[in-house]
């Protein structure tokens, strides 16, 4: 009778979650404690003193005529009443949406290129990696005034374009209402594409070269298969690397305030340089409220478009 | 099939050809901070300093009022190390019973506090100027590495949440059956089994900290406590054109960062990817 008491293992022992799934520890008795809320109380009331109470506060400045000092007056929308008609705010949002969309695009494209170019076989790719993340740990602001003197009129730049014979393409690159954007755009992606790049290097060390060789082996030619294979297998480290680029161009202050200041005629302004002067140049902390408000929305809407454009669209199939 | 080819060597030659460019303004940099100011005016900028000088240098290190910029090296130092600390202490154990216990709560607040990670701080910012004025923090190291803290929990928190789901429970299961407290079993089992996860945190804060110009510029502007990025700032609006004293200014504030990414510049890659992974 001994056989009909064993019982099959695998209904005592409960099912595994299946390896590399992502899932939260199975409910269980409570054998551990894992820790107690007061650990977490110090790390959650930052997060809500800052992101949410001061956050609110700031929103609800945005109704008012606050100084910075004394009392203020509730104004209603006056001050969004003044954003629309205000024709500098329109240029510093275009000139924001302008930047992040470039940069998020150039930085993305020649990052890829750069991983591709560095993922199988080169010698010297360690080397090269560490020198072209190298832009990526410095200072966005001493970067900026490197690139400042590279721009100015007498400067490197020009002094090339004069040396190769194109002196026509010699502007004054940070005082032409024109052009000055471009240097803005030149050193972001300058001290990014290494980020990008090694986002990207990541992702392709999953890529399996079996696959690769098999599709190489079908006839499928290097572009085919980049663009079937790599790039679908790629996808996780698009997302995270266009949403890091998106924020990082919406936010910009740093390179604008080094290299222009926002400069000429406000051509190279951005939100958030205007939020800083308005708010705290000029003291008008009611109407910078205002404004950051603004930037708050476009900063969740272009979040939310593009978690929406880059999500996995083979997920659940 | 991927063999070396005469394309991999052409592939390196172009990457080789693309990282030069890429490191030309550093040659800027150090070429012209080394000339005489009349040189670094008069001679091209790609030109060898003919008298390679250290003046620019000299002069720098003597001019300066209350923020110098050993200082300002002092004060980013300081309120560095002071949010990173604050992160790894509060963020791992804030992280560790928000996904460890498994009420709703729990997951409620943990995603409250994601939410911090996308909405932008600068909404927040005026509020907490107004109060670190009002309770005189305003232009204090503590003060600004508090808010350093605060501002990036939630990216600590989603952080170390992500990495402590792949850690397997059973450890902690052990170590209370063997009798340990719950601050025993956090502090000796699962702490230790995070390193990957704090290394990755260090790093990324660490630098977003350093390199911030924009919340110090609001907070510590003018103050004896004003970090490295402000303190340049404040220079270089004031030399104007004088490039070879603003490069050597630059230089001083770019090497302690660029030494410590070259010394450990494996662990600054892992940890930036190391922590996106997840």
């Amino acid at each position: 009778m001994t056989a009909t008491q064993q019982i099959p293992l695998d209904s005592v022992v409960p099912e595994r979650p299946e390896p590399g799934r992502k899932s939260r520890p199975r409910p269980r008795r409570a054998l551990t404690r894992y820790g107690s809320w007061w650990w977490a109380m110090p790390a959650l009331l930052a997060v809500l003193g800052v992101h949410y109470v001061a956050t609110t506060i700031g929103g609800a400045y945005a109704f008012t005529d606050f100084k910075g000092i004394g009392s203020f007056e509730w104004i209603g929308f006056d001050n969004f009443t003044r954003i629309v008609g205000d024709k500098k705010v329109f240029g510093s949002i275009g000139n924001t949406l302008f930047l992040a969309i470039a940069f998020l695009i150039i930085t993305n494209v020649v990052g890829m290129i750069l991983a591709l170019g560095l993922n199988r076989g080169v010698r010297s790719r360690y080397i090269l990696r560490t020198l072209l993340f190298l832009p990526v740990v410095l200072s966005p602001l001493a970067v900026s005034y490197i690139f400042r003197f590279i721009f100015q009129v007498n400067g490197p730049l020009n002094a090339v374009l004069g040396g190769l014979g194109l002196t026509d393409w010699q502007h004054a690159w940070l005082a032409d209402p024109t052009w000055a954007i471009f240097t803005i755009l030149a050193v972001m992606v300058w001290q990014n594409i290494g980020m990008a790049m090694i986002i990207y290097l990541a992702g392709l060390a999953t890529v399996p070269l079996e696959i690769e060789e098999a599709a190489a082996i079908d006839g499928a030619g290097p572009w085919a298969r980049f663009r079937n294979i790599t790039l679908p297998l790629l996808q996780p480290a698009v997302a995270i690397s266009t949403t890091l680029t998106l924020t990082q161009g919406l936010k910009v202050f740093d390179q604008v305030q080094g290299m222009t200041g926002g400069g000429p005629y406000g051509a190279t302004d951005t939100l958030s340089t205007v939020i800083y002067r308005q708010t705290f140049a000029n003291g008008q902390f009611g109407y910078g409220a205002a404004l950051s408000l603004v930037f708050t929305v476009i900063v969740v809407i272009a979040a939310a478009a593009q978690l929406f454009l880059t999500r996995d669209r083979n997920a659940g199939k | 099939m991927f063999r070396y080819s005469k394309w991999t060597l052409l592939r390196e030659v172009l990457l080789w050809v693309a990282a030069l460019i890429m490191l030309l303004p550093f040659y800027l940099l150090i070429n012209t901070a080394l000339k005489t100011s009349a040189d670094a005016l008069a001679t091209p900028a790609f030109q060898p300093a003919t008298n390679p000088t250290f003046n620019s240098f000299i002069d720098v290190f003597q001019s300066g009022g209350s923020a110098t910029l050993l200082l300002g090296l002092f004060n980013s130092a300081v309120i560095t190390a002071g949010a990173v600390i604050g992160l790894i202490v509060f963020g791992s154990a804030c992280a560790y019973v928000l996904t460890r216990r498994l009420s709703r709560v729990s997951t409620v607040v943990y995603y409250m506090v994601l939410v911090g990670i996308v909405v932008p701080a600068q909404l927040g910012l005026v509020p907490l100027y107004i109060g670190a004025r009002a309770i005189g923090l305003l232009g204090s190291p503590f003060g600004m590495a508090v808010v350093y803290t605060a501002m990036l929990m939630p990216l600590a928190v989603f952080l170390y949440g992500g990495f402590m789901r792949a850690v397997p429970v059973e450890y902690e299961e052990s170590a209370t059956i063997d009798g340990a407290s719950p601050l025993r079993t956090y502090v000796q089992i699962v702490f230790p089994l995070l390193a990957p996860a704090t290394g990755t945190i260090s790093i990324m804060t660490g630098l977003i900290v350093w390199n911030d110009f924009f919340t110090p510029l609001i907070f510590l502007n003018g103050s004896s406590a004003a970090t490295l990025p402000v303190v340049v700032y404040s220079y270089v609006t004031g030399l104007v054109t004088q490039w070879n004293n603003i490069f050597a200014i630059l230089i001083v504030a770019l090497v302690p960062i660029t030494v410590l990414f070259l010394i450990m510049q494996k662990r600054f890659i892992q940890g930036f990817t190391g922590g996106l992974k997840s």
